[in-house]
């Protein structure tokens, strides 16, 4: 069994939702999860929140925040255990993130460390 | 109490104190020793006071025989070391004959002995066999009841790992603070399966399962009163125990059969226990640990709660949602799917369930009945008989019976 990382991509970070609206997306995100733990298929994972949050640029100046200048922003990750990239697939199929517009999930194979990769 | 009575009293309460504190002194690698001299002296009372009449303070009595004993192995070990050791060369010095039976040397030794028995080096199953021998005295019959097997196999296990303890020369102490995380999670993870031995058992006698739950409560309790084991873990999986157990009157009906959850009287489960728990689960929380402990003592705790609340299903999914990252096991995953059908409906717990691809599991079959059960009752019909063909007992197999005659024929 492959360990995949599927990566959310939110189309604008900027967004501010509702508190009432932030909720809703936080239940459907613990019940994704918990749906993939229930299957002893869920690895890990975490949110990345913005607060805190610096890009290190090449002449190494740092900005504050990722989303100043681009539009895309990654919102969080969970690794996954899948036989296939197509069951990791299905797995992010379900992602409450692609409920909004514009949003992706990447969906990558994690190298094994083994040289075959 | 009158004497028939007295010694199995006795016994459960003294032979363990007797045999930790002997363990402590000799050695783990005379735990076999100390069981004999502790078995010597409940032997010696039943000859002695059968005659004698019971001694006024039979405890005492216990503990001065135990000591005299003591003494005496010490003696002819002392001959044998004056006389034949100069010649073997093999034996360090005795330990030396006082043998401290205070109370607080007595739950040292027992805390002690905890933290000996639950070594990596012997599997938990032999874990559990020895800590049922030398920390709650059960007997070798009713260690091999509790298990579903015969006396020979319990002997030989424990056998076995006395051996693994004595070659591993496993010290009787406390491990210092550094090690102590590590160690005490194995030791948890025995008295838990401890209890879930006695509250998920199949053998047929109540009085054991109900006896294994209270010694693995007592000994987790044990663990409560020193500082150094004092932590939100034990607080938590106390927590865990005291609310299953407040449920033990109402589990079971006056044949013996098991009642499921929303069949119980909530008048009999034990509002004492409750608090308790409520309490523990409490001290539970200080601090920044989380452990399945407390998901699922807080688990627990929502089923104290008999009625039926959007509020109590939503927390109690999340606190599966959380338990399964945490820790993935089978129950668990049905557990979560049951909760997701009160939460948000029998639809989506049908989609869940059949992703979670259980099926040599007859508890997944007897949930796919219930969820079935009036959305399409000839999917729940099936369900429910492909879990009683795959239910090993006759208790299980009936109470399946009863739900299939209980199903509408539409």
């Amino acid at each position: 069994m492959d360990e995949f990382m599927l990566i959310f991509r939110h189309q604008d970070g900027k967004k501010i939702a509702s508190p009432e609206q932030m909720q809703i997306w936080m239940k459907q995100t613990m019940d994704w999860i918990g749906g993939i733990a229930a299957q002893n298929k869920f690895s890990g994972g975490n949110g990345l929140p913005f607060e805190d949050a610096r890009v290190v640029h090449h002449d190494k100046v740092v900005t504050n925040g990722p989303f100043g200048e681009i539009k895309e922003t990654i919102a969080g990750y969970v690794i996954v255990k899948a036989d296939s990239v197509d069951e990791a697939v299905a797995f992010a199929k379900g992602c409450p993130a692609l409920q909004g517009e514009g949003n992706t999930v990447e969906v990558r194979r994690i190298a094994k460390g083994d040289g075959t990769h | 109490m009158q004497q028939p009575e007295l010694i199995p009293h006795l016994f459960r309460t003294e032979f363990t104190k007797i045999t930790a504190v002997l363990c402590k002194h000799f050695g783990i690698a005379h735990i076999q020793l100390a069981e004999d001299i502790a078995s010597e002296t409940f032997l010696r009372a039943m000859e002695t006071w059968t005659y004698k009449g019971i001694p006024e303070n039979p405890t005492a009595w216990l503990y001065v025989v135990a000591k005299n004993k003591a003494k005496n192995y010490f003696a002819r070990a002392h001959m044998f070391q004056e006389k034949i050791a100069p010649e073997l060369k093999q034996l360090t010095t005795a330990p030396s004959t006082e043998i401290d039976l205070s109370d607080k040397n007595i739950t040292d030794s027992q805390l002690q002995m905890l933290f000996a028995i639950c070594h990596p080096a012997i599997s938990t199953e032999a874990q559990i066999g020895l800590a049922l021998r030398i920390l709650c005295g059960f007997g070798i019959d009713e260690i091999a009841n509790a298990f579903l097997t015969n006396k020979e196999t319990i002997n030989k296990r424990l056998f076995r790992a006395r051996e693994k303890l004595r070659a591993e020369k496993v010290q009787i102490s406390i491990p210092d603070a550094v090690a102590i995380q590590e160690h005490l999670d194995t030791v948890l993870t025995t008295l838990y399966l401890l209890y879930n031995e006695g509250y998920y058992s199949e053998s047929q006698d109540s009085i054991i399962r109900e006896e294994l739950c209270l010694e693995a409560m007592r000994l987790t309790r044990l663990l409560l009163d020193h500082d150094i084991t004092n932590t939100p873990a034990v607080n938590a999986l106390l927590a865990l125990m005291c609310f299953q157990a407040s449920r033990f009157p109402a589990r079971k009906n006056e044949h013996g059969e098991l009642i499921l959850y929303q069949d119980q009287d909530p008048a009999l489960w034990n509002q004492e226990l409750i608090a308790q728990g409520a309490w523990y689960l409490h001290a539970a929380s200080q601090g920044n640990t989380l452990t399945r402990y407390h998901m699922e003592a807080t688990i627990a705790w929502w089923h104290t709660i008999k009625e039926d609340s959007s509020e109590k299903w939503e927390n109690i999914l999340q606190l599966y949602n959380q338990l399964l990252q945490l820790q993935y096991s089978p129950v668990a995953a049905l557990n979560r799917t049951y909760a997701l059908s009160k939460a948000r409906g029998k639809a989506a717990a049908i989609a869940e369930a059949e992703k979670l691809g259980l099926t040599d599991n007859p508890y997944y079959y007897a949930l796919l009945g219930e969820l079935y059960q009036g959305i399409d009752n000839r999917q729940a019909l099936q369900h429910l008989q492909t879990a009683q063909h795959l239910f090993k007992t006759q208790t299980e197999k009936q109470t399946i019976q009863r739900k299939i005659n209980h199903l509408p024929t539409t």
